[in-house]
């Protein structure tokens, strides 16, 4: 149980509740503008083409065409990591990428218009997988990257960016293995987190240099930060969000479509809004990286792991703003759960005809992890160990250590998970299911049960700058302001709570400004796993300083020592004497109390999910059914119990459990063509087949801010997947170790079980 | 069959007579009826998602059908009676529906894009049968797609007003 406290760890109601029920609250695209036109895209047929010529003219005499925009027709600016991602390029390298863009005054006139513009292509070689992208005479996606290699490293995470764990001695501790496994395992499926609101931007352009963007996006402010170095800092940025209707991380890479808009309200001096239909959500927007290993893992008869050697190859599509990033993250990600003192593992990136890659929860670590535990199962099974047991002993605990995403050590002080570990375990009983591997818990006729775990850490609770500030009214309330937009999570509905509790005001006396980037300090944005620890202590810094503002005033007014004064429910009185107090109206409606919070980066905790997952799968038709998933995680502090509920049942979807039994992009490998980018091919599950989801939460204080509470909403979908890779493989008898655990691959591990 | 100069359509009580062609306000035969409930009426409370009739985002009712308004043309509409989720609310009182209140309750819904189809549907199947079985309910509700995985908190609101006056 965690603390007592007036607000934090009570349910209540989202403050957004009775707009989201009678469709009042608002989504980008039900924002109203004055003059609006509708831009479009037109894009390739072509995986990889060079356009020869675009003849825009048919388009351009189209009534009501305003714009038609080609590459040609603007500057060099470019985007995602390195900086050489153009805008508008004279080359197209995935089906579906930008050709040109058009406004009109309606949809539909912007759609004519693009079926009007003519465009000469001269058809290139592609490639759509790592191999054939590394082939020595592949063609070249970018002439500056050769053998089609995309340079590791950001500058987001400093000079030292991770781009690769080499630490210890790994002949000395293969040495020290009892077993020794190795291998290529994958996760190169592409689920889509796919949020049910498409990708959207909203452009004003006002001559010479202002843009005001409002977006579908997670994180406005960084919006404002990208865009300016896009637009080779020649413009001034204003962001703004609003709700939004699901991210899932991906949201935080919406800057080719707000590039788009803002291109096309520059050239028509009117609003512009592009808003991608389902399809080019699913066929042109950014996707999870492609992951795969081929690696070398040492372990004890105990089930210490001694040595880790490999190398891990990234897809990352045609570009990417974040995969560097997702590289970094995922292999600290990978040390937080294989506590290992010997270290060889590399990695490449690689580019491919296929959509760019983007942010997408798990963010590195659950694609990599995908990868490796399938590795260290045939170590487990070697050894005959328990999956629970090993897992359990190697992930990090305090006196442990990780490199993180700037290519620092960072010594762990957080808290041990075990119990929370050992408290999931138990309510899903695990001791008396587990039966060794490859072995099912039951079979009954065709259908067979089996069972799996898998775990996930992340040590982004703390990652990146946030700053609020928190300003009083002298009628006892205040106004948080913040550039969060409500992605669903309810954080916006947190905040308050934490200034509340810090104030002894009700949170319903706390407004939070829009998430207005003219009106708000700089904030990072709800990505990661940062909005509790990070997000919420700049919340907290700054309601504490405008506490202390007040108090200071107060004591100046009382002739007492500001330590000897408290506050509650907006009256301020010498400790212990509640009932002699003067209210906060004494700081007078002419003057403002404004506190300013901001939060350091601080990677030295992590948070913690673990999946324990039972599968049933049918031998006769290699159906795969989810029947129960229990997670279990130790929070520190419950901010709003029926928040984190809804965040922990949502395991299996935005591409969780589900990418390791139906979810996947399907390209075609011949034309590049993406085969089920709409909401009937694309598999998702539906009410019919909900599986049965208990969670186990713990709250063990950790030394974060003052509520000790750490975040834990993105990682939920994490440890989902291998874990089901391992159930479906003990259900049938013999290993699965492709993503998803689709009828044709588990009939075909029935085969190789029966052939032996 | 004469080609019809306008639709007139009754939403949420209230009559709509839109004429027929390609002005601003008017019904282009090719608009999507929710096309016309947001852009030409500005109902926006209808969200909008596939566009192909997979998701059950834009349900409206329709005749006491839930329909998806993505997949049905204005010009079918005349003489309908469709109900969106702007009609639920009691707009003199303003009291919510027992199913809208049953979702604020149990936080039904998280980033909230798919709940108004939800809420949509789960009042068609009420309306029709006003205590539905669990099964009952996942089976109405098997259409429509929730990225958040509301379904949990979405079935013990819709079960709680099935529940009343059982
Ligand atoms: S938007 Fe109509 S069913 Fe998906
Ligand atoms: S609550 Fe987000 S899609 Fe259902």
């Amino acid at each position: 149980m965690g603390e007592n406290y007036r607000f934090i760890g009570k349910s209540a109601p989202r403050r957004d509740a009775t707009e989201i029920v009678t469709g009042t609250v608002q989504y980008l695209d039900d924002l109203k503008f004055q003059n609006l036109l509708y831009g479009k895209v037109l894009r390739s047929p072509y995986a990889h083409a060079n356009i020869k010529r675009i003849d825009k003219s048919k388009a351009e005499a189209l009534p009501g065409v305003r714009a038609v925009v080609a590459w040609e027709d603007i500057p060099d600016w470019r985007g995602g990591t390195p900086r050489n991602v153009r805008v508008l390029d004279k080359k197209v390298r995935f089906v579906g990428d930008a050709v040109a863009l058009v406004a009109a005054t309606t949809e539909r006139i912007a759609e004519e218009a693009l079926r009007l513009i003519d465009v000469e292509y001269e058809v290139l070689p592609a490639v759509f997988d790592i191999d054939s992208a590394l082939k020595p005479d592949a063609p070249l996606l970018y002439e500056e990257f050769k053998s089609n290699i995309v340079p590791g490293g950001t500058p987001i995470y400093g000079p030292n960016c991770l781009q690769g764990v080499v630490h210890g001695d790994v002949d000395q501790g293969f040495s020290e293995a009892d077993v020794i496994t190795e291998g290529t395992f994958g996760c190169e499926n592409i689920p889509n987190a796919l949020p049910a609101e498409s990708i959207g931007a909203v452009a004003i352009f006002e001559p010479p240099d202002r843009v005001t963007i409002y977006g579908t996006s997670q994180a406005p402010y960084m919006d404002k930060v990208t865009l300016f170095h896009v637009f080779n800092r020649q413009f001034e940025i204003r962001s703004i969000g609003h709700h939004v209707g699901g991210g899932f991380g991906t949201k935080f890479t919406c800057w080719q479509v707000q590039a788009y808009a803002i291109i096309l309200a520059r050239a028509t001096g009117q609003p512009v809004k592009i808003v991608f239909t389902k399809e080019e959500h699913m066929a042109a927007f950014t996707l999870r990286i492609g992951s795969r290993m081929h690696a070398k893992v040492g372990m004890k008869k105990d089930g210490t792991i001694t040595a880790i050697q490999g190398t891990w190859y990234v897809d990352t599509g045609c570009n990417s703003f974040t995969t560097q990033c997702q590289v970094a993250v995922g292999s600290g990600e990978l040390m937080i759960m294989a506590q290992c003192p010997n270290w060889d593992f590399k990695n490449i990136i690689v580019a491919t005809n296929r959509n760019a890659s983007g942010a997408t929860r798990g963010f590195g670590g659950q694609e990599l992890k995908c990868s490796f535990i399938p590795l260290l199962s045939l170590a487990m099974a070697k050894a005959g160990l328990d999956p629970l047991e090993v897992l359990k002993k190697n992930f990090v605990k305090p006196g442990g250590g990780y490199y993180w995403r700037d290519g620092e050590w960072y010594n762990y002080r957080g808290i041990d998970f075990t119990n929370a570990m050992d408290k999931g375990a138990e309510l899903f009983g695990w001791k008396d299911k587990w039966e060794g591997w490859l072995t099912p818990t039951s079979v009954k006729g065709t259908k067979r049960r089996g069972i799996g775990f898998g775990i996930h850490g992340n040590a982004d609770v703390g990652e990146d700058v946030a700053e609020a500030y928190v300003q009083l009214g002298y009628n006892g309330t205040a106004t948080i302001f913040l550039c969060v937009s409500e992605h669903g999570t309810g954080q916006k509905s947190n905040y308050p709570r934490f200034a509340a509790e810090v104030l002894q005001i009700l949170p319903e006396r706390i407004s939070m400004s829009p998430a207005d980037t003219l009106v708000t300090p700089f904030e990072f944005g709800p990505v990661g796993s940062r909005g509790t620890y990070s997000i919420a202590s700049a919340v907290i810094n700054a309601a504490e300083d405008a506490r202390r503002q007040l108090l200071e005033m107060a004591a100046a007014k009382l002739g007492e020592d500001p330590k000897n004064l408290d506050t509650v429910d907006g009256v301020i009185f010498v400790k212990g004497r509640p009932d002699k107090g003067i209210k906060w109206r004494m700081m007078g409606n002419d003057k403002t109390i404004l506190g300013y919070g901001r939060f350091e980066p601080d990677f030295t905790m992590c948070n913690c999910v673990m999946s324990f997952v039972e599968v049933e799968v049918d031998s006769e038709t290699g159906k795969v059914d989810l029947i129960r998933v229990v997670n279990a995680s130790d929070v520190g502090q419950i901010i709003n119990p029926v928040g984190l509920d809804g965040q922990l049942c949502g395991c299996w979807g935005s591409a969780g459990i589900d990418s390791a039994i139906f979810e996947e992009s399907i390209i075609d490998r011949r034309t590049g063509h993406m085969v089920n980018a709409n909401l009937i091919d694309y598999k998702w599950r539906t009410f019919s087949e909900l599986p049965v989801v208990e969670n186990a939460v713990l709250e063990t204080p950790f030394p974060s801010h003052r509520f000790h509470a750490i975040g834990i909403g993105e990682i939920t979908t994490a440890s989902g997947p291998s874990a089901t890779l391992m159930a479906v493989s003990n259900a049938v008898g013999a290993w699965l170790y492709q993503y998803p655990a689709t009828p044709d691959r588990v009939l075909e591990a029935f085969s190789r079980r029966a052939a032996l | 069959m004469a080609a019809i100069k306008s639709v007139t359509l009754k939403i949420n009580g209230q009559i709509h007579e839109l004429d027929i062609g390609s002005k601003v306000g008017q019904i282009d035969p090719a608009d999507t009826l929710i096309h016309t409930l947001r852009e030409t009426l500005g109902l926006t409370g209808t969200k909008a998602s596939c566009g192909n009739g997979a998701c059950g985002i834009c349900t409206v009712i329709m005749d006491s059908k839930a329909v998806p308004s993505c997949k049905i043309l204005t010009i079918e509409c005349d003489g309908k009676e469709i109900t969106t989720i702007e009609g639920l609310r009691n707009l003199k009182t303003g009291t919510l529906h027992p199913l809208q209140q049953a979702f604020v309750d149990f936080t039904a819904f998280q980033c909230g894009f798919c709940t108004p189809g939800m809420i949509m549907t789960a009042k068609a199947l009420l309306d029709e049968n006003p205590h539905p079985s669990e099964e009952e309910i996942k089976d109405a509700l098997s259409g429509n797609f929730c990225r958040c995985v509301s379904h949990y908190q979405v079935l013990k609101a819709v079960l709680s007003v099935a529940e009343k006056g059982r």
